[in-house]
């Protein structure tokens, strides 16, 4: 099925504005504005917008630590992010979560925990209520290769597997959890071989190919929201950066590092669409112009917000209820 | 009003918030048409709201709950069981670091309404991994609530304002309370959180009880009685909230208190009971305060060793006799 230029250019734009605001989050770091740690995303841009360009705003998504460019995928407000990261009032959960922890409801986006392989069964349980609520939305749900090997991803891929569940499970295989290489910790090269497991389709793809991540998860989201049940899509990618704030990633072999970076989603992406004569150079800088301004913007709104009140710190633990017993 | 049992006042409880609400459903391991649940409390259930509401799980801890989380934020209300309390180590994760923590974390974008319902509690001979009282892990997280019902009315209306309320619930039941007997109204009630009841009123001495404690307690009121000691049982019902003001009040009147609970006494729910009246009621104490509680063991299996780290009517009058 062909993508229509205005399709692949917004997919496109998507990627630039992660990339940006990654870079972004990364140069405030290093002028000690962003309080605590940073994942950054870059370089693994294809998955989450592969991804998400094959959902609708209904749809839900779970992510993880490393989750800004889960949220800019789904469609969130940037500066909203990044008011988040920077620890302020207008971000979008009031300052108490930080990058580890953004979500936006309004958009689908069930939020990112920092528990390795803890959103897997939540996103069984979305899958679970979309099922019993009788609506045809898919959750699509984000985690690393390292995560598959906690409990949680066989309890939560079997029971959505078992209950049919409209759940997409998206393995980024970025080769290292921290700075554990996948081989030392698995005896499997292919994190899709595990999905024979629990009797579910399985596909790999080359996770920095957005167009072959965004046709896998096509046919899974098709087959979710048809009633098919699950799948698990492995996209085999990298992290340009370490795993956290100033992690130079000496565990990770030069010419392994040199390789990944001839294979950068955005310049693939960039190529392929002159190539398909969807992009012009003068267009791809336009695009790259207007991103860094929406970048700029979001940064702008968030060093110009407040930091909430300290005393903020005690409220939002409960719902507040009148009287739970007179309901 | 009527007489009935907790088991079947849990089960009332269910029954009438799935008719009330399309909403409510229930998960957990063979709480289904075969077995109606490991204590019976979901019996007959499957048959009437069918499968999909009442559904078994894969002996999956974690992910029961994670799945009533993920329910949970998109606009149903799961009740999730698990089996055996001692069996909610293997999803602590989903219950203390997301269930409790999903609202705050995400600056109160969403709600999770979710009931998670165990049961705690020695004294059937299942040994160290069937028969812990572990409320005060819970009661050490914020953004849960906490309720730990001793009676039928108790049960049936705590178990209903959890299910319509918006918060979180580790919802604790005491497996020898499930045949206990009570009365209950015929028509539609509810029990507020946060608000402790007084099982048995006196004036020499404050006895702070729950769940099965709460019958030991009451069953020593009566020893004392005979011994010219008027003790009153006080009843929290929930430990989070956990209605301060009524142990305060009932400390002032009586001067005296002491703590019986089930779980084992180093920094259990009596800890933090003492605690409580140590920080806001101490001038009112005529006497030190007394704590009765399992000693710092696991569970045992025998019966001789398990009888003997259960409080009982006799713990809980030698330790009263001693401060009045």
């Amino acid at each position: 099925m062909p993508l229509e230029k205005e399709k692949l250019i917004e997919m496109y734009r998507r990627m630039l504005e992660i990339r940006y605001f990654e870079e972004k989050v990364f140069e405030l770091y290093g002028q000690n504005l962003v309080p605590g740690t940073i994942h950054l995303y870059v370089g693994e841009e294809a998955v989450a917008v592969g991804v998400c360009a094959n959902l609708r705003p209904d749809d839900y998504i779970t992510s993880t630590h490393r989750g800004h460019g889960h949220c800019i995928a789904k469609g969130a407000d940037l500066g909203k992010v990044m008011a988040e990261i920077l620890g302020k009032k207008t971000g979008y959960c009031k300052g108490k979560g930080g990058s580890m922890h953004i979500a936006d409801f309004s958009k689908g986006m069930l939020g990112a925990t920092a528990v390795v392989g803890a959103g897997i069964p939540i996103a069984a349980g979305a899958g679970l209520s979309i099922k019993l609520r009788g609506t045809d939305q898919v959750v699509a749900c984000f985690f690393g290769e390292g995560a598959s090997n906690q409990g949680t991803f066989h309890e939560g891929v079997n029971m959505a597997a078992v209950w049919r569940l409209p759940v997409v499970f998206v393995c980024e295989n970025n080769l290292y959890a921290m700075g554990t290489r996948q081989n030392l910790v698995m005896a499997i090269e292919n994190i899709a071989d595990r999905a024979v497991a629990y009797g579910i389709p399985s596909i790999t793809v080359d996770g920095n190919d957005i167009l072959a991540v965004y046709e896998a998860a096509a046919e899974a989201v098709n087959r979710a929201r048809q009633g098919g049940g699950p799948t698990l899509i492995e996209c085999k990618t990298y992290r340009q950066k370490g795993h956290s704030r100033f992690d130079p990633a000496a565990y990770r072999p030069k010419n392994e590092v040199e390789e990944w970076l001839k294979k950068d989603p955005i310049p693939r992406f960039k190529a392929k669409l002159i190539d398909m004569g969807v992009l012009t150079a003068e267009e791809d800088e336009n695009l790259r112009q207007k991103a860094a301004a929406t970048v700029e913007e979001a940064v702008k709104f968030a060093m110009e917000s407040p930091f909430p009140k300290s005393e903020e710190a005690l409220e939002d633990v409960y719902v507040e209820e009148e009287s739970a017993s007179n309901r | 009003m009527k007489e009935t049992t907790i088991r079947d006042a849990l089960r009332e409880a269910l029954r009438e918030e799935m008719n009330r609400d399309k909403t409510v459903f229930l998960l957990g391991e063979d709480i289904g048409r075969y077995w109606g649940g490991a204590f019976g409390v979901t019996k007959g259930l499957a048959e009437e709201f069918g499968d999909e509401r009442v559904r078994d799980t894969p002996i999956s801890e974690s992910a029961i709950i994670g799945v009533g989380v993920g329910a949970a934020i998109t606009g149903l209300r799961p009740v999730a069981e698990i089996m055996f309390g001692d069996l909610s180590a293997l999803a602590m994760d989903q219950i203390c670091n997301q269930a409790a923590k999903i609202r705050y974390m995400f600056g109160e974008q969403v709600k999770a309404p979710l009931v998670i319902r165990t049961p705690f509690g020695a004294g059937v001979n299942i040994a160290s991994h069937h028969s812990q009282s572990l409320e005060a892990w819970f009661m050490h997280t914020p953004g849960l609530y906490v309720a730990v019902p001793s009676t039928p009315y108790d049960a049936k209306g705590l178990l209903k304002t959890a299910i319509r309320g918006d918060n979180p619930v580790f919802f604790v039941e005491h497996k020898l309370l499930y045949p206990v007997k009570g009365m209950i109204p015929e028509e539609d009630y509810t029990v507020p959180y946060g608000v402790a009841d007084v099982k048995r009123e006196g004036t020499d001495v404050t006895i702070f009880a729950t769940l099965y404690m709460v019958h030991r307690a009451l069953a020593a009121a009566e020893k004392l009685k005979k011994d010219g000691v008027s003790a009153e049982v006080v009843d929290p019902r929930t430990l989070s909230p956990l209605d301060k003001q009524a142990i305060v009040k009932s400390v002032k009147k009586t001067g005296r208190i002491v703590i019986v609970t089930e779980d084992c006494k180093t920094a259990g729910v009596s800890a933090e009971i003492a605690a409580v009246v140590a920080e806001e009621a101490l001038d009112y104490l005529d006497a030190p305060i007394k704590r009765v509680a399992e000693p710092d063991t696991p569970i045992p299996f025998s019966p001789p060793l398990e009888q003997f780290v259960i409080p009982n009517e006799n713990s809980i009058v030698k330790a009263v006799k001693e401060i009045v």
